[in-house]
């Protein structure tokens, strides 16, 4: 929970107030000006009401160059923005051909395999010329090759469970598996701050849907509760009261979090809920999709670094575009409920199998953070990772803005509040080469506008502190600093500690 | 005697009426004065005020206790996870050792493959290898974020920018997965309350997408057209014409289940009687149909104008992963923000992107493979049409050859296990992919189950022979 200042949320409603308003003015002349011309759908009904596109058409168009940014290189710490330039008011971006060179704070890249690596980019190509782009099958039909049967023993044993299925993107791996496991006459329990493809999967399955409060650290020590208090009343009132109306008892219950909660950064408190799930004999299903191979002493995730046994976790998924530098997701648990999937799951049955150079380069990158290679860069990488964070996380702290997230975690979302901010921010990092985030509603809620920062082992320090000192700028400017700075005299000692 | 009662019952009548006329007999109220009987009707007034105002019953609510709550969720056992392992569920797939082309390797031995959407033998094309290899090099494989977020890559453009320009629409969109391009396309479209007649035989996909959108769903007949009129009829005089309801009609090109092709002429003329859009899947069609591979709408020679929305998985004829949907120039627009497949989910790998965009060029430079691909179809339906037990169930230009089973033995568990015993004998046997058919559960279609053929331009004579021989000779032990 976001404390936002009684003075940022008067003027954030009113800001939104105003653009309504603006908007429904200019909905209201476009309506009587195009009362002349004639109507040309000749009997269809539109394909999309006027209301239903409103945010898009009189806010998202304002501050369309800020978002979708095209790039022309690798998404590495470093990466060429190609410029666009609009005639019509932002309505339509067209591409030029120049692009700035910028410093990249954007990108899912954790462990910095987004770009050309010494070790896995030779045996990728490798596999690309030995079996090709895609194999046009579907797994149980002629898509497994070797390199698949290898990612997935890979897989599991990285994780730490004893099978593991991989499908070929993340979002359809939450879409096609929480129905099979799950369906009427179940309930799910879900984190109120879950991502949309959990949501969409649960919506499909058929199955109950709750909502618990998403307990953040801070409000919990605030408030001296015991962790997910919600989580259990909402679990004990459920099973007393059994399925809606013919109150019979459920057949099962599922409890769905994530790792590392993309939109704010904070970890989930895995002990606490396991406890309270195995008390009620309720299943979990861990979403590691930020967390794993970016958290842990060793990458494994939520799981090694709150010390959780990853037995007692049923179902964890994950997904490999974040850490590793490639596309797909896995689905992680005991023998039975692999075969069953794989038998089941209809991602596997009917959808093209992974590609295989992509496997290629998860089977590298998983090989090189467990030192596998001989090398000792995968540790490296790791330790880089965490210290980046730390810093930078501190440095934002002690300038005064308002940083979310826990320690250890390496997205960082500082908050803006008001809708003109976002734009703000945004151009003026851009101005001086540095490529940030920004997120608004309808991926937040409508007040908490926030800018997002991603932090990867490949950025070195001279680029944080470029980077500070610009959000630092962009900060002053747009006057998000809300927390007062700490005072200079600390880091004056802290100056001397280190000439020392 | 009469009158005697009389005169009593006068009498007592007489004395009752004074009795009560007693007490107001002096009585005078604001110059009127009272009778008795204005106090019965004040009492009854009073009688029914109280009764009105009373609350009527209700059984006292009691909630459930503490300890009551603790002792059901102690009494309470879940159902296992998943139901016990199978022996049928325990089935490996083959692993291939090498690029899933024509021939492929199994287990160390050359095997003919028939199992891949290899329409046109692009798998291991150099021109793919080499573009893929000099993206790989630039870009690493990832895209590492949402397109909305760093992760529209230039390839994804251009690759946009030339699937336009093949198929002369407006605009593309990309996706990163086949499967996921209907079941995001479809509920950004049709909301609560929209009619879609949607074909019954659909993949898995599609009915995940029209599940999603929770508009009401009309099924017709597998490629009925006279199905499909009754049912618009039906509809059209059902609901009066709303102006604000969405009609669509969701069909694909060459389905997936059985290999018919949807005869897009008459769909395009009945949509236009009763005002119905079209969401088109492509995926088999795209690069096979049509004499330049442009798809149905090329095959029947329907202008694609017509088509409103037309979506297709580029892991068929294409030989690379993904999908991309293309439309007008609102279609695709409206699509950017709200689908969430798009922009919730990381962006295609460039590699991939860049190996599409070669494809295409190849097909467009290279209409030979159309026309061989198109001989192989011929020659191997040549081969199959006196199989016994099975017949032949697609449309004689699918790339799709699909044999269904004539007489099912009423389970369609069996009918499976029967078929992949054939698949698994075929192959150890004769070293021959072939695809039998799976289900889901999740999976609702009814369709005849039977085995599927994959025609690919790459494939030999000799090896359509084989296919044809083994299968004709298995047919015949397995099936009578």
């Amino acid at each position: 929970m976001i404390t936002i200042p009684y003075l940022t949320a008067v003027s954030t409603y009113f800001s939104y107030g105003l653009l309504f308003a603006f908007g429904q003015l200019r909905d209201y002349s476009r309506r009587i000006f195009d009362w002349w011309s004639t109507n040309n759908l000749h009997g269809y009904a539109p394909i999309c009401l006027a209301h239903e596109d409103f945010y898009i058409r009189r806010l998202y168009h304002r501050i369309q160059d800020c978002f979708g940014r095209p790039i022309s290189s690798a998404p590495d710490a470093w990466v060429d923005v190609v410029e666009r330039f609009s005639n019509d008011n932002n309505k339509t971006l067209k591409r030029t051909t120049k692009s700035t060179r910028c410093l990249n704070l954007g990108s899912y890249n954790y462990l910095g395999f987004g770009s050309y690596d010494e070790y896995c980019t030779p045996l990728v190509i490798d596999s690309l010329k030995k079996f090709s782009p895609s194999t046009c099958s579907s797994r149980v039909d002629a898509g497994t090759t070797s390199v698949h049967a290898e990612l997935e023993e890979c897989v599991a044993k990285y994780v730490g469970k004893p099978a593991a299925i991989v499908t070929g993107m993340g979002y359809a791996t939450n879409s096609a598996i929480i129905p099979v496991l799950i369906g009427k006459g179940g309930l799910i329990i879900s984190d109120s701050l879950n991502h949309t493809s959990i949501v969409n999967g649960a919506r499909g399955s058929g199955a109950t849907i709750r909502v618990f409060q998403h307990n953040s650290k801070a409000i919990l020590m605030l408030l001296h509760f015991p962790p997910p208090a919600h989580l259990e009343r909402v679990l004990k009132e459920q099973i007393a009261e059994g399925q809606p109306r013919t109150h019979r008892p459920w057949k099962k219950i599922m409890v769905v979090v994530e790792g590392i909660y993309s939109m704010e950064g904070e970890i989930c408190q895995l002990p606490e809920i396991v406890s309270i799930c195995k008390k009620y004999k309720a299943y979990v299903y861990l979403d590691e999709a930020h967390s794993i191979g970016a958290i842990g002493k060793t990458g494994r995730g939520v799981c090694e670094l709150l010390g959780v046994d990853t037995a007692d976790v049923d179902i964890m998924m994950g997904t490999f575009t974040k850490s590793f530098g490639s596309c797909g997701g896995y689905i992680a648990g005991s023998k039975d409920l692999i075969q069953y999937l794989k038998y089941h799951c209809p991602a596997h049955l009917y959808a093209t199998s992974i590609s295989t150079p992509s496997a290629q380069q998860i089977i590298s990158a998983i090989t090189v953070i467990l030192g596998e290679d001989g090398s000792n860069r995968g540790a490296q990488k790791l330790a880089r990772i965490r210290e980046n964070s730390n810093f930078f996380r501190a440095e934002l702290q002690k300038m005064g803005f308002e940083v979310l997230g826990d320690n250890d975690s390496p997205v960082m979302p500082i908050m803006l509040y008001n809708p003109a901010k976002i734009p703000a921010f945004s151009r003026e990092c851009l101005r001086e080469n540095v490529a940030v985030v920004v997120v608004g509603f309808p991926a937040t809620p409508l007040l908490l506008a926030r800018a997002r920062i991603c932090i990867s082992a490949s950025h070195s320090r001279e680029d944080l502190i470029k980077a500070l000192q610009v959000i630092s700028k962009a900060g002053d400017l747009t006057g998000i600093k809300y927390f007062p700075a700490a005072p200079k005299k600390q880091e004056e000692v802290k100056d001397t500690i280190k000439l020392d | 005697m009469d009158t005697n009662l009389v005169e009593m019952f006068r009498a007592g009548l007489n004395w009752v009426t004074m009795a009560l006329d007693a007490p107001s007999a002096r009585v005078v109220l604001f110059g009127v004065r009272i009778q008795w009987h204005i106090f019965v009707e004040v009492l009854l007034g009073f009688v029914i005020v109280i009764l009105l105002s009373q609350k009527s019953y209700k059984p006292p609510k009691r909630p459930l206790t503490e300890q009551e709550i603790d002792e059901l969720c102690d009494e309470w056992v879940p159902e296992p996870l998943i139901p016990p392992i199978t022996e049928d569920m325990m089935h490996e797939p083959p692993v291939l050792e090498s690029a899933a082309g024509p021939h492929t390797t199994v287990n160390g031995k050359d095997v003919v493959n028939f199992a891949s959407a290899n329409y046109l033998g692009l798998i291991g094309h150099e021109k793919l290898l080499e573009s893929c290899t000099s993206a790989l090099e630039k870009y690493g494989v990832g895209s590492c974020g949402p397109r909305g977020f760093y992760g529209t890559i230039d390839v994804h453009l251009d690759c946009e920018t030339r699937i336009s320009k093949f198929l002369s629409t407006p605009d593309t969109i990309l996706y990163s997965y086949g499967l996921s391009t209907m079941f995001s396309t479809i509920p950004c479209f049709c909301k609560k309350g929209d009619i879609i007649v949607a074909d019954e035989g659909v993949h898995w996909g599609i009915q995940n997408g029209l599940q999603l959108s929770r508009s009401t769903i009309v099924y017709f007949k597998h490629n009925d057209m006279d199905s499909l009129r009754s049912t618009l009829e039906k509809i059209m005089t059902k609901n009066k014409r709303s102006k604000n309801l969405r009609r669509y009609i969701v069909a694909e090109a060459v389905y997936q289940n059985s290999g018919q092709i949807a005869p897009l002429d008459e769909i395009v003329k009945l949509k236009e009687k009763y005002k119905f859009r079209v969401i088109l899947d492509e995926s088999n069609s795209f690069g096979v149909l049509g004499r330049s591979g442009r798809g149905l709408a090329e095959h029947h020679g329907v202008p694609i104008e017509k088509i409103d929305v037309v979506t297709a998985a580029m892991g068929h004829a294409l030989a690379t992963e993904g999908g991309f949907c293309t439309g007008n120039a609102r279609i695709i627009d409206y699509q950017r923000l709200s689908s969430s497949g798009y922009v919730f989910s990381a962006s295609l790998p460039p590699y991939l992107a860049s190996a599409a965009i070669t494809a295409i060029d190849v097909i467009d430079q290279n209409p030979e493979l159309l026309v061989k691909m198109k001989q192989n179809i011929a020659l191997l339906w040549k081969g199959l049409k006196d199989i016994k037990g099975m017949s032949l169930a697609s449309h004689p230009e699918s790339p799709i050859v699909f044999l269904k089973l004539e007489k099912s033995s009423g389970s369609t568990k069996e009918d499976l296990l029967l078929l992949e015993k054939m698949a698994d004998r075929a192959l150890k046997e004769d070293s021959l992919l072939v695809v039998s058919s799976k289900k889901s559960f999740l999976d609702k279609c009814r369709l005849p189950v039977g085995i599927k053929l994959l025609v690919s331009a790459g494939h030999s004579e000799s090896d359509l022979v084989k296919v044809s021989e083994s299968l004709k000779r298995l047919a015949s032990e397995l099936l009578l």
